[in-house]
């Protein structure tokens, strides 16, 4: 078997000017160590761990992550504007959602490894499919739940089908397809921890090579990724805030972030 | 290449004859070696039914307080928001200093992922209740217990079971990745069988275990559907 760090190796070379792994830290502080400096992976020879390789385990954990969901939101948002605009395929916007969840990860990424090969273009690929179903509900129902007056105004003023969709419905819309994204975005970022399994290095590869990188490795990567994917929700939580249009703040409880997709459903205002 | 084997899973590799060794689609594979899916299959559904069952549980008692003290309902959609953004991969391996490898691992990993879809759905379905029904059961003398389990619970089953839908389909998902806790399923069936010395995952293998995955989902969610129907006959119920 190859020495499974070669990869990284190739890109930064390290010389061996890292101590041996500690011996004497309790299972939690040598995680913290494993983050904070490198040392010597188990197998010997190697360095390991530290923030250097984290960070550039961590750059590739999120390019794969940022493509995979941009091509998502290019596909799933004008699909997604298009059937709430002419109000056709409520089944397919809302059962695609419901299939999405029901299709494990593991067996989309396994799928796709096993038909298509490996490598980022695949994994971009998978995880691309998982990113679609979110972003594609929450838009249409974004644009289905925009207030009918509003685009019946925008009609009389005489705005052509696309001035409405693009200037009325979008801007209403948009709390709702960034809370598909958010969903989106958690769940890709979450995904590409398993993308080793398709020799795309991500912080999933100390968590998948406990014989390189040790228990301390797991652990350590394990926090790394908890951060990373709270970091992601809660960011794209403000950004959410940020471009929710003023007059739907107002008093509206029920725009409040939303994570999960949700049924479609009359919005009511009495308590 | 070579995928590492991750440590304690043990790796079949097929080196047989034709279809097998070229990893391709092999339907007389699958025929001969359909019986080693069951055992993966039960531990699946053991999983699934012991996580969303705790899980219900748990989400229903705090619903029930958060009904009772509303303040305490944001701090709960926190915690257990927190708790659902956690990637599965990264849970488990948090836990295993805690509660070691194997099954209890996984299972309050699953637990923990099921809460928030749970909660929400129980609270809303709560508040949903028409005001009205809430007064007319006043009205008749009934205490504020006997209201919420005669009159606002009833009327919340089909939200509450909403909820368990997506908890379950949600669950047999994350499942898959609960043999890096230790905790089998049909993701190990994915994972561990291979194509060749030191390959890819096998084709014919992934479909059978992912499909079963899939499948498991798709007739839980039929169970619980049936079950809405029949518990709640004064409504119809939507399909999505």
């Amino acid at each position: 078997m190859t020495p499974p760090l070669v990869l990284a190796q190739a890109t930064t070379p390290r010389g061996l000017d890292c101590p041996p792994a500690p011996q004497d830290l309790g299972v939690l502080s040598d995680a913290i160590d494993f983050i904070t400096s490198s040392r010597e992976s188990i197998s010997g020879g190697v360095c390991v761990g530290g923030p250097a390789e984290l960070f550039e385990l961590a750059v590739s954990h999120l390019a794969v992550s940022a493509v995979a969901l941009l091509i998502a939101v290019v596909i799933a948002v004008p699909v997604g504007l298009w059937l709430g605009h002419i109000g056709r395929g409520e089944f397919l916007a809302v059962s695609v959602s419901n299939i999405g969840r029901a299709v494990p990860t593991l067996a989309l990424l396994a799928f796709f490894v096993a038909f298509l090969g490996i490598g980022f273009t695949n994994v971009a690929a998978a995880l691309t499919l998982l990113a679609i179903p979110p972003i594609l509900t929450n838009t249409y129902v974004g644009v289905r739940q925009s207030d009918r007056e509003s685009v019946n105004a925008a009609r009389g003023m005489g705005l052509t089908e696309s001035q409405i969709v693009r200037r009325v419905e979008l801007p209403l819309s948009l709390p709702s397809i960034f809370g598909g994204i958010r969903i989106s975005a958690v769940a890709v970022v979450a995904t590409a921890t398993i993308a080793p399994l398709a020799n795309v290095q991500s912080l999933g590869n100390p968590i998948l090579e406990p014989q390189a990188y040790g228990q301390p490795g797991q652990l350590g990567a394990a926090i790394v990724v908890a951060l990373i994917t709270l970091a992601t929700d809660g960011g794209l939580g403000l950004l959410q805030r940020a471009v929710t249009p003023t007059g739907l703040k107002l008093g509206d409880q029920d725009m409040r972030p939303r994570r999960l997709p949700i049924p479609i459903r009359r919005r009511t205002r009495t308590a | 290449m070579s995928l590492v084997p991750l440590a304690q899973v043990q790796i079949r590799e097929r080196t047989g004859e034709g279809c097998v060794a070229e990893n391709g689609f092999c339907p007389a594979w699958i025929v001969e070696n359909i019986d080693k899916y069951w055992a993966p299959f039960l531990e699946h559904v053991y999983l699934t039914v012991v996580s969303v069952g705790v899980g219900f549980a748990i989400a229903f008692t705090l619903a029930l307080l958060a009904h009772r003290r509303r303040w305490l309902t944001g701090p709960i959609i926190g915690v257990t928001g927190a708790l659902y953004t956690v990637p599965s991969v990264a849970a488990f391996f948090l836990l295993l200093p805690i509660t070691g490898r194997g099954n209890l691992t996984a299972i309050v990993a699953l637990t923990a992922y099921t809460l928030l879809i749970l909660f929400r759905n129980i609270t809303t379905g709560l508040r949903n209740v028409p005001v009205e029904a809430r007064d007319a059961a006043t009205g008749m003398g009934l205490t504020p217990r006997q209201t919420l389990w005669r009159v606002e619970l009833p009327l919340a089953v089909p939200e509450i079971l909403a909820g368990l839908r997506i908890a379950i389909t949600t669950t047999v998902g994350l499942a898959t990745l609960a043999f890096f806790a230790g905790g089998g399923g049909l993701g190990e069936q994915i994972y561990s069988e291979r194509a060749g010395t030191g390959g890819i995952f096998f084709q014919s293998n992934v479909v059978v275990a992912g499909g079963l995955a899939i499948l498991l989902a798709a007739i839980s969610d039929l169970i619980v559907l049936a079950v809405q129907r029949w518990a709640t006959p004064w409504r119809s119920v939507s399909t999505v």
